[in-house]
Formats: C-alpha cells, structure tokens, sequence
C-alpha cells in the first residue's frame, strides 16, 4: 500500500514537473512561460521530498519559487509592457535547434540505458538530513562554501553595476 | 519506490526540454528559464545519486548549484535590462551589436 501511494506520488510530481517545463519552454506566451516555472519547480521539490532530500526541497520552494521565479517576473515585467497582449515569444530557425537538440537528448537516454547504476539494496530509510548537511558545510566542504559566498558577492555588485543607469 | 531509472528519465525529459528551449527559443527571457530548468534537472540527478548511494555528497553539490543558479538568475536579468535600455528589445536576433 505504501509503496503503491509512493509510486503515484512520483508520477504525479513528474507530471507537474514536466507539463510545466514543457509549457514554460514552449509558450508563446511569456506570462504563460514564467507562471509554467513555478509548476515545475514545485514539482521538482516534490521529487527531492520523495528522493529524501528534505532540507533541499525547502530551500528549493524558497530560493526557485520565492526568489529566482520573481525576478524572472520582474525581469518580465520590466522589458515588456505587460498589459500589452503581444507579449510573445517567437522561435528561431526551429529545425536546426530541433536536430541539434535531438541529438543531444538521444547521446543522453543512450548513456543512461548503458550504465549499470550501482543502487544501494535496500535503500537508507528517510532520515533529516539538515544536520548533516551543515556539519558537511563545516568540514569536508568549507573552503567551497567560503567561496561561493564570495561569488554571491562578487553577483550582487556585478548586477548592480550591470543594471544601473548611466548618469553622466 | 519508483526505480533509480524513472527519476534519471524525468530528469533527462527535464534537461532536453531545456536543451531545445535554449536553442529554439527567440527570447532572451525564455532562454534564461530554460537554463533553470536545465539546472533543475542535474540537481535532481545529483540527489537521485545521492539516495542511491546512501550518502550526503550529492546534496551538498546541490546545494552549490543552486548558488550558482541563483547568481545566472540575477546577473542574466541585469544583462535582460541592460540590453533592453540599449536595443528597446530582449529578443536575441535583434542584439547584433559588441558595443553598446
């Protein structure tokens, strides 16, 4: 039973997932596009849930849902007049990306089905994994959190600089 | 528990569609989402990873690709707006010129 509930829960957080990839990548709308993202990261976070992953499925309804999809918006919202029901967005040569895409996708699903993926029998129970996770941060992988901390700095005055207006 | 495989096939799905938005799309907004997406889905392959082998080092990386999506976010949208003020237009066939 469980194990049943757990497989219907996969698919339906696949299906969000991949819809509102496939709306936000393919819309002709931007609105349409941008709102689509948030169905995917939601959907997404629901996986990292299923994956055991519970600290990453908070931070990623926090940093994708609350943060990145609304500059995306603001990002919209400032380019486009938004009451303007032309906001569209039109696709290049759509064969050429296509193929390459193809190709790409298929070099993928190909080395995917040939690697014998080692799995863990049976696999850990769900445990938190905050804890661990900052004791991580602590030890094996501080000079790295260090560093990134230093490029979201380095981010914040380059975005700055980048959006400012030019005041002679 | 759905097979290790479905939740690579979902992030592969996931990391196409971002492929052919990329390389597709007209917008330079639209591109931005699709790198996300193409974000999103090796983030779910490293936790995938992660569970399978019963260990945190895939979470952690996670959580360093989303500093490093976060940070495409912010300076891609500055770079949206910069080209905006210059071109009146965010679509990428119009942006021919190297200086502003």
């Amino acid at each position: 039973m469980e194990a049943l509930f757990h497989v219907a829960t996969f698919y339906v957080f696949a299906a969000f997932a991949l819809a509102g990839a496939a709306i936000s990548a393919f819309s002709r709308r931007l609105v349409y596009c941008v709102f689509a993202l948030l169905l995917t990261f939601l959907g997404v976070a629901g996986l990292y849930v299923l994956l055991s992953a519970d600290f990453l499925a908070a931070v990623q309804v926090l940093l994708y849902a609350g943060g990145i999809l609304v500059l995306l918006i603001f990002g919209v919202m400032l380019t486009h007049e938004i009451a303007d029901v032309s906001t569209e967005a039109n696709f290049t040569d759509i064969k050429f990306g296509a193929v390459i895409s193809g190709i790409l996708w298929l070099l993928l699903v190909v080395y995917i089905c040939k690697v014998p993926w080692a799995v863990l029998d049976p696999l850990p129970p769900y445990a938190p994994t905050t804890r661990a996770i900052g004791l991580q941060f602590l030890g094996d992988y501080l000079v790295p959190f260090e560093y990134s901390s230093f490029v979201l700095l380095l981010v914040v005055l380059g975005a700055a600089t980048l959006a400012r207006k030019e005041v002679d | 528990m759905p097979a290790p495989l479905e939740y690579l096939a979902v992030s592969c799905i996931l990391f196409g569609i971002g492929i052919a938005g990329v390389l597709t799309r007209r917008n330079l907004l639209v591109i931005l989402m699709s790198i996300e997406l193409m974000l999103n889905s090796a983030n779910l392959a490293f936790l995938t990873f992660s569970r399978l082998h019963g260990q945190l080092h895939g979470q952690v990386i996670a959580i360093f690709v989303m500093t490093v999506a976060a940070a495409e976010a912010a300076i891609g949208l500055a770079i949206v707006v910069a080209l905006f003020r210059q071109t009146g237009s965010v679509r990428i066939d119009e942006a021919t010129r190297l200086r502003g």
